[in-house]
């Protein structure tokens, strides 16, 4: 017999007897007053930066003088101008040296300041951890109280990849001294759009 | 015989100052749990939540695994079998020799750690890049990780300069975290730039999506699998819940009762391979089907290793990780590891107070101090305690169920220690060992009782 015939027989013999799936009521969970105030608490707590804009095109003035600057900035959000498409090809060495990323995010998480990002989102799956510093931009709409909401309103599985973002790459590892900036990003800068 | 717990603690503890900063420490961050866990109203409800889909789990596990199975393999993911740690380590070796990959990089897997796969690799002649911070620290220390969730906690910031300043040529004497990580970081881009083949672990596997999570704070694991052209995600096969909404509960649970982070950095949900890129997944066994068979200690197989047991345990915090010679250590690691090993793990359930705090902090409600006690049952039945501790507790048996050669015992005690204290006060008292005897009572407390009894009515 496999491994996997041995495996799954030993488990279906040893398995105790069957009990339902616990229903999620995610209307007992907690509530904030102010989704958007929290959400900003929450992030700058863990080490991102949060400002409220009216308008998108207000980053297109800063994405388009980054870019004049000569800095290796990729854009990832259509409504910002030309989206960098050629990322989807470019190598991790190429990648490392991108300085900044400009993604839009579809959810953010009031509780605990994380952003949903789809694969189709960055482009390129390694953008939003590889380059320097990560600019998110999501609707202030979009932020909903806790993980139960944000899970409701995905499909996870809607792509090959898709994942939460909260704040910057950071570790503590060193005698618990927290450090910014381990292999991800060195900074996070939230855009929340009215 | 292996060396055991007491005497790897008694050389841990011979450093005091090194164990004071570890105990605070470790106690700091169980703090910053409780402040995290007290900001949710409703969080004994997730508790409650989190250790019902994972006893719902167990219960049906070969349907949801089989279901896992069929919707990874539709999403282009190969599955792959391993019932025991060798198996597992020669699977991951088959495809790295299928495609003659020289450059590995890993993230924090305990499975790995679990199956000794850096080791197995090693002597075929593959070196492994762990990419944590903390397990590159103890990688090139040749240390194992002390502590599941933070690998190098038993080292002071001057240990890793020294280690740095001899591997990575950092300045001699330049302890500052925040350089010390900057220089990591510089190395591992590197590596993870050049790498071949990415390896992870698995926080969660999702039966109905056919997906698995990934969580760091780092954002190594990432680097790793969206550089390499293959990816190879390692898991037990208690990693899987039945659905992706069951996340809400478990990433909710998982960083809270970690670090008292409300979430880590990247939550990372894998469910496709990408174009031209080789996915794989290992279900490993390795005795967790026998675990599954016992029923006093089957749920401890609902862990989603997030360490506060270790945190809040006063043994731990005062004996370190290493005291615990496994890959997982801690309370939660001495109720999983007699199970893969009775006779070389014995020492394990004993290396604990049974004050019960690991219980309280479980996040999947794992009855850790009631299994501990009821290991200790189960090995010395079996025979795998030490002669001197099956004696003197056939004594203390016949002396608690005699209740006058008790009282008399006690007499005796209390006399000879007012009269010759040096019988108990010497180096051949164990606990007379780091500790002062206590001044014994003049009377014990069923005299002082009968007499003031009787002095009322």
């Amino acid at each position: 017999m496999s491994a996997r015939e041995n495996i799954l027989n030993a488990i279906t013999m040893n398995q105790p007897e069957f009990i339902e799936i616990p229903v999620i009521d995610s209307s007992v969970v907690i509530q904030y007053d102010d989704v958007y105030a929290q959400f900003k608490t929450v992030l700058e707590s863990i080490g991102g930066k949060t400002e409220l804009i009216t308008d998108i095109t207000a980053l297109k003035e800063q994405l388009t003088a980054e870019k004049e600057n000569g800095s290796f900035v990729v854009n990832t959000i259509s409504a910002l101008g030309e989206v960098d498409e050629q990322v989807a090809f470019l190598s991790a060495s190429e990648l490392e040296k991108v300085e900044k990323a400009y993604i839009k995010g579809t959810i953010g998480v009031a509780e605990n300041g994380a952003i949903w990002v789809y694969e189709s989102q960055m482009i390129n799956r390694l953008v939003p951890f590889i380059c320097q510093h990560l600019v998110l931009v999501i609707e202030k709409k979009n932020i909903v109280n806790t993980l139960h909401q944000a899970y409701e309103k995905l499909d996870v599985s809607k792509e090959g990849f898709g994942t939460f973002i909260a704040g910057p790459s950071k570790t503590a590892d060193i005698e618990q001294s927290l450090v910014i900036g381990a292999h991800g990003a060195r900074s996070a800068m939230i855009y929340v759009i009215e | 015989m292996t060396v055991k717990h007491a005497a790897l603690a008694e050389k841990f503890i011979a450093d005091e100052p090194r164990t004071n900063w570890h105990d605070e420490t470790l106690w700091f961050v169980r703090e910053k749990r409780d402040k995290a866990a007290h900001g949710l109203p409703e969080w004994e409800q997730l508790r409650e939540w989190g250790s019902q889909i994972k006893n719902a789990t167990l219960s049906n596990l070969a349907n949801y695994l089989k279901e896992f199975e069929a919707k990874a393999t539709a999403n282009g993911i190969t599955v792959h079998w391993a019932s025991d740690a060798k198996e597992h380590n020669e699977i991951v070796h088959k495809i790295i020799k299928k495609h003659g990959i020289q450059k590995i990089v890993k993230s924090k897997s305990m499975l790995t750690e679990e199956c000794h796969l850096n080791e197995y690799l090693q002597h075929n002649g593959i070196e492994v890049v762990d990419t944590d911070l903390g397990e590159r620290i103890v990688q090139f220390r040749k240390e194992p990780p002390s502590h599941i969730v933070l690998p190098a906690i038993h080292l002071k910031k001057e240990d890793v300069s020294a280690t740095f300043h001899e591997h990575l040529q950092t300045q001699k004497g330049n302890n500052d975290p925040q350089y010390l990580t900057e220089a990591a970081r510089q190395h591992l881009r590197n590596k993870f730039v050049e790498s071949d083949l990415a390896i992870t672990g698995v926080n969660f596997a999702i039966a109905e999506t056919g997906g698995f999570v990934v969580c760091t704070n780092e954002g190594n694991a990432d680097m790793g699998a969206h550089t390499a052209p293959v990816h190879i995600a390692c898991m037990g096969f208690e990693k899987l819940i039945p659905k992706a909404e069951h996340l809400s509960v478990f990433l909710r649970l998982l960083a809270r009762s970690a670090t008292g982070q409300p979430i880590t950095t990247y939550s990372s949900h894998f469910h496709k391979p990408r174009p031209n890129q080789e996915m794989h997944i290992v279900i490993v066994d390795n005795g967790r089907s026998k675990q599954l068979a016992r029923e006093d200690f089957r749920n401890s197989l609902k862990c989603i290793r997030c360490a506060a047991c270790f945190n809040t345990c006063p043994v731990y915090r005062r004996s370190g990780g290493h005291s615990y010679h496994t890959a997982v250590a801690g309370p939660i690691g001495s109720i999983l590891n007699p199970n893969l090993d009775m006779k070389a793990n014995a020492d394990l359930p004993f290396a604990s107070t049974l004050c019960g705090s690991c219980t309280n902090v479980c996040p999947v409600k794992i009855n850790i101090h009631e299994q501990l006690w009821k290991w200790r049952q189960v090995i010395v039945s079996e025979g795998y305690v030490a002669g001197s501790k099956k004696i003197s507790m056939k004594g203390m048996d016949f002396l608690f169920s005699n209740p006058k050669i008790y009282r008399l015992m006690g007499k005796m005690g209390r006399k000879s220690m007012q009269l010759f204290p040096f019988m108990v006060n010497n180096r051949f008292n164990i606990w007379f060992k780091q500790r002062e005897m206590p001044t014994p009572p003049k009377e014990s407390f069923r005299d002082w009782y009968l007499k003031n009894k009787k002095s009322q009515n």
